[in-house]
């Protein structure tokens, strides 16, 4: 009797203690990246303002995957191998999606087998072009054009357009130390803006600054920004 | 053996009547409903249950926005993240709506009970379950419109349990009738403050009409705020229809006999006085009360006290900004940076600290304890230091530190022991702490005493600025101006304005003066729609923090500090230890608010959502 119980005490351990090895999940290994583009240029947003989602279909419980646009417009993700469903939401990002042929929304279907990269094209309201971001003395001053590409019923005006100087690579309307800013209806000519800002005394000595241009569209929550710029002070 | 031990038991099942007895611990439901005292127990924890965003319970909820900085170690992320969460504020309580649900139901069908005392306790658990839908609907926008409790058969199939969102402006439609039927059987008793009345009835309803006017006019300026099937937005076209509504409510309100609070001849003193007086206050509608010596008592004052002279080794948390002190008018009816520099950038002397606020709006003394004030009779000793001619600070990393400023070998004091110093939590960070709502009873200020201030959650003064707003977005200006001034009046501002004087912006300003710290900005915010505008994620410069006073649609993303100095020119110079002040930012306001699109309506929960797949996600998010 009693080694009968020694055995089944002795079985049921060695149950417990091997199913711990079977619990272990995988990680997930499969990399999704990609860029948010327009004519394979890529959108260059604010630090964590524009979110995209990814659902997995096909589970009982639903739960949205967010995945960050980063502030050049590219995105990345790490996941395990299945189909998803990416969405941008409506209202996210200073664009429009544009309808996916497969699926007739704006959803775009991701089968992962593996590492993919996969770049989103969307109709953005403005882009900036032909920037050119320089020291001027003390000042740090901006060229830029702006070129409207939505221009049917859903064209929108631009509210104002921001010159952001910063002590560190992130640069954006909250992070920034000296701005300036000029009105929307204020640009006498939108292919040629020019603006200029004066570098303020730096905390931590630095010789250089980080800077960029951002548009701010009537009606449209998140900024377009131009790509970052190190300026040598 | 065991067999007749077998037969024994079992044959004791057969006779289960001794099982069957009264239990002595315990009260049955036909004791409860039986019984008046029980049952306004019963509803007594419906009442404590009644949720508030902000409140007296939680100092630092407000300080989310601009109105206040959180001045202790634990609260800093709250300026240094950016986003709000979209499941901030949020709310789906259906388990407390189910237990209101119940209430009404077995109190229908009790049969012991005095007639009229029936019809009370179920018209206040109606008023209860109407201020619970208007709380959702603040917080979610449309909500499933339940009144009955829900119960599953265990068939297996709960799907008819799932019922989908209702429409927002159904939820506000169904708190106004609901408070419209309710009105005629609540009592009109000025006196009660703790259970519902005729008077919170209206006070509500004026409320919730308000608010779905105003969604209903401004959510037409945040198109993207909405849903397709209207659980999230009103139609433009209702808004006129509830602002007639909000205007009539409030103005029965007028004819109960309710009036302001005027007993105090000092009119700071008498603003401060409304939140802590409870005899026979006049303003006070419907409140949370609070009594000493029982578990129902409350730590704001613990909390929040000026650290010098504190009851505890603590208190100071809750920092009013410069924001809403800068708001406050002058008594000619303008608004005015507060003058700390004259024209040509030399700083002014003032003799006294409290001088610099002289001439101001009484309630602004009566909301933030100013540096240079008292609070329990006794100096709150705020200032951060002394300034040399040349601009030097002289000033210690500890409270009432000391240093030695004239080279004489002796220390003197040379900062307040309320502080202001920055990252040192409990100090007056901003330069203030705040009054109102604080306890000048002795050992208020003590965790073995607590504090019995109640919270106000509906007041006069706050029905005659709904009926301002109302009459003003009606288009009769004059109307508002009446309104208005009365309240004006009583904060010392005695040059009444006129019905030209009436804009959107006075609106805004009067309600973030006059309501500051009393949970109403956030949603004021979100129904005007300005809460994107004004919390939108820009980087202040105190250029930004100085210009545009007053004004709606002003961005005010970071609070800001004043601190006063004393000047320290040679001794025999007159202006030696004037005061000079100085605007700050406290070091651990890092990153400027932003209040998203998405944040319009907080995020329902996935487990609701896959729980019920009738369920509309909000919108942005």
């Amino acid at each position: 009797m009693k080694i009968k119980f020694f055995a089944i005490l002795c079985f049921a351990l060695g149950v417990s203690l091997t199913s711990c090895e079977l619990d272990n999940f995988e990680a997930p290994e499969s990399k999704l990246e990609g860029r948010i583009v327009y004519n394979g240029e890529p959108i260059n947003v604010a630090y964590n303002e524009v979110n995209m989602q990814l659902w997995e279909p096909g589970w009982q419980l639903k739960s949205a995957i967010n995945v960050s646009v980063d502030q050049d417009g590219s995105y990345s993700a790490l996941l395990f191998n299945a189909p998803y469903k990416l969405v941008i939401q409506p209202f996210q990002g200073p664009f429009r999606s544009i309808k996916n042929e497969v699926t007739q929304s704006d959803t775009i279907l991701v089968d992962l087998k593996g590492n993919q990269t996969l770049d989103i094209e969307v109709m953005p309201y403005y882009m900036i072009r032909n920037t050119q971001i320089s020291k001027a003395g003390s000042d740090v001053t901006a060229n830029f054009g702006l070129e409207k590409i939505i221009t049917d019923v859903n064209a929108k005006d631009v509210e104002n357009v921001t010159l952001y100087i910063n002590k560190t690579m992130f640069v954006d309307r909250s992070n920034n130390i000296a701005t300036k800013e000029l009105n929307g209806a204020d640009i006498m000519d939108m292919n040629n803006v020019s603006m200029s800002v004066t570098v303020p005394a730096l905390n931590t000595a630095q010789n250089y600054v980080f800077a960029r241009i951002g548009v701010r569209i009537a009606g449209v929550e998140d900024m377009l920004y131009s790509p970052i710029q190190k300026i040598q002070l | 053996m065991l067999l007749a031990g077998l037969v024994v038991g079992n044959s004791a099942c057969n006779n289960d009547e001794f099982l069957d007895v009264e239990p002595n611990n315990i009260l049955l439901e036909e004791d409860v409903w039986s019984d008046e005292t029980l049952v306004t127990a019963v509803l007594g924890n419906l009442y404590g249950r009644f949720p508030d965003f902000q409140s007296i319970e939680g100092w630092w909820a407000f300080t989310d926005f601009d109105e206040a900085f959180a001045s202790a170690q634990g609260d800093y992320y709250r300026h240094t993240n950016a986003d709000y969460d979209y499941g901030s504020w949020g709310m789906w309580d259906y388990g407390y709506i189910r237990e209101i649900n119940m209430f009404i139901q077995k109190c229908e069908a009790a049969t012991e009970l005095a007639p009229d005392a029936k019809a009370r306790f179920l018209a206040e658990a109606r008023f209860i379950r109407a201020g619970v839908y208007f709380e959702h609907v603040k917080r979610m926008g449309g909500v499933p419109l339940i009144l009955e409790p829900l119960t599953y058969d265990f068939s297996g199939d709960p799907s008819y349990l799932r019922h989908p969102r209702a429409k927002e402006h159904e939820i506000y439609d169904f708190v106004i009738s609901e408070l419209e039927e309710l009105k005629g059987i609540l009592p009109n008793t000025v006196g009660d403050k703790t259970r519902a009345t005729k008077g919170s009835a209206l006070a509500m309803q004026a409320r919730a009409a308000l608010y779905a006017g105003s969604i209903a006019k401004y959510g037409a300026s945040t198109p993207a705020v909405s849903l397709p099937g209207g659980e999230v937005g009103i139609p433009a076209d209702m808004a006129t229809g509830y602002y007639q509504k909000a205007l009539s409510a409030a103005q029965e309100i007028m004819t109960l006999g309710y009036s302001l609070y005027q007993k105090k001849p000092d009119l700071g003193e008498n603003f401060a006085s409304i939140f802590y007086d409870k005899a026979n206050n006049p303003e006070a509608i419907w409140v949370e009360d609070f009594k000493l010596k029982t578990a129902k008592v409350h730590g704001f004052t613990i909390d929040n006290q000026p650290r010098y002279q504190s009851e505890e080794q603590q208190g100071g948390r809750l920092n009013p900004s410069l924001n809403l002190v800068q708001s406050f008018e002058k008594l000619d009816n303008t608004f005015a940076p507060l003058p700390i520099m004259d024209a040509s950038g030399n700083l002014i002397h003032y003799a006294n600290p409290a001088d610099l606020f002289a001439g101001r709006d009484a309630r602004l003394y009566g909301t933030v304890i100013l540096p240079g004030t008292q609070f329990k009779g006794k100096e709150v000793d705020i200032w951060a230091g002394y300034m040399r001619p040349n601009g030097a600070i002289i000033s210690s990393g500890n409270i009432g530190g000391q240093a030695d400023i004239n080279g004489d070998g002796k220390n003197e004091q040379v900062v307040g022991f309320s502080g202001p110093i920055n990252g040192l939590e409990f100090t007056a960070q901003t330069g203030f702490y705040i009054r109102k709502y604080l306890d000048p009873a002795a050992g208020s200020g003590q965790i073995g005493t607590r504090s019995e201030v109640w919270w106000i959650r509906y007041r006069y003064a706050e029905v005659l600025l709904n009926a301002a707003e109302a009459a003003f977005e009606l288009g009769q200006p004059e109307v508002a101006a009446g309104y208005m001034n009365q309240v004006r009046t009583r904060a010392g501002l005695t040059i009444p304005l006129t019905a030209a004087d009436i804009t959107f912006d006075r609106i805004v300003n009067e309600r973030r003066v006059e309501l500051a710290f009393e949970g109403h900005q956030l949603f004021d915010m979100k129904r005007w729609r300005l809460a994107h505008v004004v919390w939108n994620g820009n980087r202040m410069t105190i250029s930004d923090l100085t210009t545009n006073i007053g004004k709606a649609d002003k961005t005010s993303t970071m609070p800001f500090g004043m601190w006063p100095y004393k000047y320290l020119a040679d001794p025999n110079n007159p202006s030696n230890n004037d005061w000079v002040f100085s605007i700050v930012l406290p070091s651990p306001v890092t990153t400027p608010d932003r209040f998203r699109l998405g944040n319009y309506y907080s995020r329902i929960g996935d487990d609701v959502v896959n729980n019920n797949p009738l369920i509309v996600r909000q919108p942005n998010q």
